[in-house]
């Protein structure tokens, strides 16, 4: 079930909908395309309500989680089935096939049935299908989800094509990475609700909710309490361990809070820091895990904190399981959500 | 098992000469009795299709009111006696009734007439095509017709472009069995138009006044005609699916 959406998408926009599973993503697309009729609520298309209307007229093109590629078609027949819906001349219907498998990629294709397609040339079919039917906005569930890294890569490129080339889109993912590589605005899906809106860059800086900030990957979140020291300055102080404290340059007044501090944010250096932050913790190195960029260390220092690092730094730092480490956290990087 | 079905029929076989099948093969009574009992069958069939396939991609598709029931009524002329069957088909098709007036308005005979013999075909087979095709409308992923609906089809063409070429064997193999069926059938029949005499009735009618002997190379003729058609049918089937 889902309740409490609303959100634009302007013309041209690449709108990225992040959810984790079961929040709702795809009851909103099948919503979205006319697969189902909300009790309330509206679906304004350029301004026009098409809420009821039926799922042909919408002029909404869908890729599915699962491609949906009519098997007993060629993948021409695929791509052709939308034009050929709408009574368009069979000439035309083979020019348009032409230049749209051009355009994805996949004019060597055609002639294939879907059951030959590996992951990548499926979803490249079911673009070109949706495509072909002229749609002013394209839905995408989970795109990317079922690919491997390389066909992910070239899929992606693909999808900023189209949308550089005007297309809209409105994707939906539960990768926060797969949004932030694509997106211009993401909106972020808990139990039915969209409960934030923003531009990947604010969502990552400001999340709005514990959960946001979870979602997008921030790993040090801290509930609490915050607290004006006489001085003025703020600090946030663990529930879990009031010892534990965090000078933030926060204006939330007092009171229960969540603490988040991004990895990134987080210094580690073997000897006590000469730098202006004005947090800093004495811990344990207490796992190491290799990450994309580099390698994501937890410390233990009376909470748990997890700084993200280069492997030269790592290398440098001579970090290894039951090293004693000093990790320092500027105030500025500090967020606090209130309640 | 196999024994069990084997058995009655190839002792069936082995119990009838050349000759006498031969005889039988050129008797006129039996070969026009042959292809009544085949046509009528495939008629009907065909006929019948026209609702029944539809009426399955409903019960596979569609949630409504009363839907088990529905689905249980489908199967009834599976169970009740045929001769029921044919009393109760009499009851509404006979002169007199509204639908056999109108047949009799429109040159059809129910009673007594190859009408009736289709009806009565078709009302205990049709049981076969509904399950068969709804079964494989079922197995369609319904994702696919979404998928045609966004692209502009109307629900017509997602029928017939979609729906049921992945349905098909299963749809065809609905059919066969209909016919099938429909052309054994020898209780409902009997009770709505003895004549003409579709083959079973001609080979209980034979085996009532001349006994075993006389009924037999009928029988084995038929037997052999069904099986032939059937095999075919299968096959064609079978060959579409590979297609």
């Amino acid at each position: 079930m889902i309740s409490e959406v609303s959100f634009t998408v302007g013309e041209g926009e690449y709108f990225v909908l992040l959810g984790a599973s079961g929040t709702g993503k795809t009851v909103l697309l099948e919503i979205l395309t006319g697969v189902i009729t909300p009790d309330s609520g509206s679906v304004l298309l350029a301004g026009r309500d098409i809420t009821r209307e039926r799922i042909q007229r919408r002029k909404i093109g869908m890729v599915f989680q699962d491609q949906a590629l009519f098997p007993h078609m060629s993948v021409g027949g695929n791509i052709a089935y939308g034009p050929a819906s709408s009574g368009m001349g069979r000439a035309d219907i083979r020019a348009l096939v032409s230049r749209i498998a051009f355009e994805t990629g996949i004019a060597h294709l055609l002639g294939r049935s879907p059951a030959t397609l590996s992951g990548g040339e499926a979803q490249r079919a079911a673009l070109a299908r949706a495509l072909a039917a002229g749609p002013d906005c394209l839905l995408l569930d989970e795109p990317l989800s079922s690919l491997d890294t390389g066909a992910r890569i070239e899929i992606r490129s693909l999808l900023r094509k189209l949308n550089r080339a005007g297309m809209t889109m409105v994707h939906v993912t539960h990768d926060y990475e797969e949004a932030a590589a694509l997106a211009t605005k993401i909106g972020i899906m808990e139990n039915g609700t969209v409960v934030q809106v923003g531009t990947p860059q604010s969502v990552l800086s400001s999340p709005g909710t514990e959960f946001v900030a979870r979602f997008v990957g921030i790993r040090n979140v801290y509930r609490g309490k915050l607290k004006r020291k006489t001085d003025g300055t703020m600090v946030f102080e663990s529930a879990s361990n009031p010892s534990f404290s965090l000078e933030t340059l926060s204006e939330a007044g007092e009171g229960e809070a969540t603490a988040m501090v991004r990895s990134e944010d987080v210094t580690l250096s073997a000897f006590r820091p000469d730098t202006s932050a004005r947090n800093t913790f004495y811990g344990t190195v207490s796992e190491i895990v290799p990450a994309k960029r580099g390698a994501e260390i937890t410390v233990e220092a009376g909470e748990r904190i997890v700084s993200m690092v280069t492997e030269r730094s790592a290398g440098s730092l001579g970090l290894e399981r039951g090293a004693r480490v000093f990790a320092s956290i500027k105030a500025s990087a500090v967020r606090i959500i209130e309640g | 098992m196999l024994l069990f079905i084997v058995a009655p029929l190839a002792g069936m076989f082995l119990h009838v000469g050349k000759a006498e099948l031969s005889e039988a093969a050129a008797d006129p009574e039996v070969t026009s009795s042959v292809w009544l009992t085949l046509g009528a069958s495939m008629l009907a069939t065909l006929l019948a299709s026209f609702s029944a396939i539809p009426f399955a991609w409903l019960l596979a598709r569609k949630d409504f009111p009363l839907k088990r029931l529905v689905s249980g009524i489908i199967d009834l002329p599976i169970v009740i006696p045929h001769s029921a069957a044919g009393i109760a088909l009499l009851g509404i098709l006979a002169p007199g009734t509204a639908v056999g007036s109108l047949g009799e308005r429109l040159g059809l005979t129910f009673v007594g007439g190859i009408g009736g013999i289709m009806v009565a075909m078709a009302f205990v087979s049709i049981p076969f095509l509904v399950n068969a095709a709804r079964d494989g409308f079922e197995a369609v992923p319904a994702r696919l017709e979404q998928a045609a609906l966004n692209l502009g089809a109307s629900p017509l063409r997602v029928f017939f472009s979609v729906s049921m070429p992945l349905a098909w064997r299963s749809i065809v193999s609905g059919l066969v069995m209909m016919w099938a069926r429909g052309m054994s059938e020898f209780g409902a029949v009997l009770i709505i138009a003895y004549h003409p005499m579709i083959t079973p009735v001609l080979i209980y009618e034979r085996f009532g006044a001349f006994g075993l002997r006389y009924a037999r190379p009928v029988t084995v003729l038929f037997v052999a005609v069904c099986l032939l058609f059937f095999v075919a049918l299968r096959m064609i089937a079978g060959r579409r699916r590979h297609a």
